[in-house]
């Protein structure tokens, strides 16, 4: 069987789906103080437009973007200003936040919830509706989704790939969608098909989620410009890069752009999101969030509204079952651990996952032992073994030289290490650094 | 903030495999070539397995202890060099010496170069040429068959001693490449029974310890290079020859386990294939035409030293980073 894949990468033993993959999409509604930190995106932050006291409603456009690489930022409640101040975000850095009090009447702004027909919207218009939704990439980097719809070579665009992997072992937040949204996820595809007359979409999905593919193939069988494609199931499936070549066979480097490869690649969110947007008037304020992991009682898949709290969502879960070690945003592989459950819930948020355990701890790093593993694991087919070297002599000249730079972070290296390594540790300080240098320069 | 939860980067989900799983297979990996040369040679072969292990365990805690560093001997890595040199050594070897051996692989080769993982040659390869260099004679001296009688040390030492068949053949006799295969014949303690070594060797790849790359290609350039040197001889093409080279001498033991060894070989996948290219190469250089008939030892401690530099030279194309499929244009 022919299934779309790369090569190298990991198996990880236990995916984790299992436990949360079987329930619905459940809508839940938090009172108390919503937060909107002005970057929940890759480029510039937002800039509030709004002042402490000002009354805001659902939909309103509350941050205004700061150059072509940005995103607005919209309210997901209404209710007063309370305080434009710092306040801690996922990543453990304290970020220029909107708070507003939810007053839990979800007044919206006129025309919100509309339908609108896409088929009479130029690009220009679509591109304008996306940016004002605050679309950003929903698969965790951010990407503000107006610019990746605005290639340079608009006319060489011959792949929509809608990214269905969700290779992220104990997510299933995206398997949700597809298999309880998927007529928003064809919506959405058609308003980028339109953008791009020569494309043709795929929606790649791992096999371990045969329903939500056979669901999507059988909407799809009379679209001709649209195609589910099985992967095979393996992490990072779903990695950008590994996705265009799992699907189109062509490469891309650090450097490049999908668009380079004629590819634009979309979360399955995302594409709901520009749906949403671009046909039904709503911006993005929602976004599916899997509640999972040994510590929760009960397991399930949440659609929150952007600016909750992350401890809202553990209680609507049913809260812990005993004190997690270790919890986190994301998945295991690439998501980030959280010392305090005090932050809202962004437009990156994918999940939440709490551990009994932190295997991270338990295991004591100790010689490498030059096995070659990481070699086999990195899809970046680089040798993270010399990397590890090189970023703990802080010799960056090497580091860049045998292309540290091309590494992305995925952490199968650390994964399959049997000494314990902390290999992708190292490669992130080590290429911060770089790029902190490059930026001196 | 009342709780505080632990924070680390990415990734928080590890595998199953440590280094400490690995070394136990790979010793595991090494038990059937060590049975059959207790059954083959005889209870001082036992003898001396146990005074090699015994040896470098000892000598490594001696060494970490005193030197005030974490104590590493549960890793396994020890108890491979003492088993791997112990295999390498002729059964009739006195027993201070396989100490003495033993002692040299893990302080000298091992520990005074960084210990785990930083030895820039094979441990236990690195102790036999230092034997070989050292004790010529009794390295070179094999026993050729059991006898009921030899049970003590001395015995042996003064028994029966004789060829091995690469010895015999490189003086043109002919030889039984069917008892080389099962591994009744002459040699050091664990490389005569290619059959056992094969076993171990398929563990080790079941359990994805070791991948086949090295040992194939290794044992194949051996091959074709025999092939050539015998057809190209005054007597014509003899497969037996061939058959006998590549069931012969260490190649089997070194081709597996020692060629193998992750320290000591490239950890480019394209440097591996070089590597073991090299070792058919000069392994069949040395015994074809040097004054030993062995040839595996020195082949495998020589590209060990070559290997930074293949690995220099191998370092793969990132991926997007050339090749056709690149997309950019």
């Amino acid at each position: 069987m022919g299934l779309g894949t790369f090569k190298r990468g990991i198996h990880p033993a236990d995916d984790g789906k299992d436990i949360s993959k079987d329930y619905p999409i459940k809508k839940i509604k938090t009172g108390g103080e919503y937060v909107f930190p002005m970057s929940q995106h890759i480029g510039a932050p937002a800039q509030p437009i709004v002042n402490v006291g000002d009354y805001v409603k659902v939909g309103q456009k509350i941050g205004e973007s700061t150059g072509f690489i940005s995103a607005v930022v919209v309210s997901s409640v209404s209710g007063k200003v309370k305080a434009i101040e710092d306040r801690m975000t996922v990543s453990g850095n304290k970020v220029k936040s909107i708070v507003i009090d939810n007053d839990e009447e979800y007044n919206a702004v006129d025309g919100f919830g509309q339908d609108r027909d896409y088929t009479k919207l130029s690009n220009e218009e679509i591109r304008n509706i996306v940016k004002e939704a605050g679309i950003v990439g929903m698969g965790g980097a951010g990407f503000p989704t107006h610019v990746k719809l605005t290639p340079k070579n608009e006319d060489e665009i011959t792949h929509i790939i809608i990214n269905g992997a969700e290779c992220e072992p104990y997510l299933t937040s995206d398997y949700r969608i597809m298999l309880e949204e998927p007529e928003r996820i064809i919506g959405g595809i058609k308003v980028v098909l339109q953008m791009f007359p020569k494309a043709e979409a795929i929606i790649g999905i791992e096999v371990n989620k045969q329903d939500a593919i056979e669901k999507l193939q059988a909407m799809v069988e009379n679209e001709e410009r649209i195609s589910v494609m099985p992967l095979k199931v393996k992490y990072p499936q779903g990695a950008e890069r590994q996705l265009v070549y799992a699907t189109t066979h062509k490469e891309i480097n650090s450097t490049m752009l999908p668009a380079d490869a004629g590819c634009i690649v979309n979360n399955i969110d995302t594409i709901v999101a520009v749906y949403m947007a671009v046909c039904k008037t709503t911006p993005l304020i929602r976004r599916i969030i899997t509640v999972t992991g040994d510590a929760i009682n009960n397991p399930c898949n949440i659609e929150a509204r952007t600016g909750m709290k992350y401890m809202d969502l553990i209680n609507e879960a049913g809260g812990f079952k005993c004190k997690p070690e270790k919890v986190v945003s994301g998945g295991p592989m690439m998501g980030m651990a959280l010392f305090t459950l005090d932050i809202p819930v962004v437009k990156t948020s994918s999940a939440i996952l709490s551990m009994t355990k932190d295997e991270v701890a338990l295991n004591e790093p100790t010689a490498c032992i030059r096995c070659g593993r990481c070699v086999d694991a990195c899809p970046s087919k680089l040798i993270p073994q010399k990397m590890y070297q090189y970023s703990n002599n802080i010799d960056d000249e090497s580091f860049e030289h045998i292309n540290g730079m091309e590494c992305y972070e995925c952490g199968c290296c650390t994964y399959v290490c049997p000494a314990k390594l902390r290999l992708t540790q190292a490669f992130k300080l080590t290429r911060r650094r770089i790029m902190d240098n490059r930026r001196k320069k | 903030m009342n709780e505080m939860y632990n924070v680390s980067t990415s990734p928080h989900m590890l595998c199953n495999r440590s280094t400490k799983t690995i070394m136990r297979d790979v010793v595991i990996g090494l038990l059937p070539a060590t049975f059959f040369g207790i059954y083959n040679f005889g209870i001082r072969a036992l003898v001396i397995i146990l005074a090699c292990v015994a040896s470098a365990v000892l000598s490594e805690y001696l060494f970490q202890k005193g030197m005030h560093k974490k104590i590493t001997v549960g890793d396994y890595s020890a108890i491979i060099t003492g088993l791997l040199l112990a295999l390498n050594l002729p059964v009739s070897l006195p027993i201070w010496m396989a100490v003495l051996g033993s002692v040299f692989a893990i302080i000298v080769v091992k520990q005074l170069f960084g210990g785990l993982g930083q030895n820039f040659m094979n441990p236990a390869l690195g102790a036999r040429c230092f034997l070989v260099i050292s004790f010529a004679g009794r390295m070179t001296s094999f026993a050729v068959e059991k006898t009921g009688s030899i049970i003590n040390g001395r015995m042996a030492v003064d028994g029966v001693s004789g060829a091995t068949p690469l010895t015999a053949l490189k003086a043109g006799e002919s030889v039984d490449v069917m008892k080389m295969f099962i591994g009744t014949t002459g040699g050091t303690i664990g490389e005569t029974s290619a059959l056992a070594i094969l076993i171990g060797g398929l563990y080790l790849v079941i359990r994805k310890v070791i991948s086949p790359k090295i040992p194939c290609i290794y044992i194949g350039t051996v091959a074709v290079f025999t092939a050539i040197y015998s057809a190209c001889s005054q007597n014509g093409f003899d497969f037996n020859f061939v058959l006998a080279h590549i069931c012969g001498g260490g190649l089997m033991l070194g081709a597996v386990f020692m060629a193998t060894d992750y320290v000591t070989c490239p950890i480019t996948p394209m440097g591996k294939v070089v590597f073991a290219l090299l070792l058919g190469i000069f392994t069949s250089i040395f015994r074809l035409f040097g004054g030993s008939a062995e040839g595996v030892s020195y082949a495998i401690i020589f590209c060990n030293l070559l290997v930074p530099l293949i690995e220099k030279v191998t370092i793969p194309t990132a991926f997007g980073k050339g090749g056709n499929n690149n997309g950019s244009r």
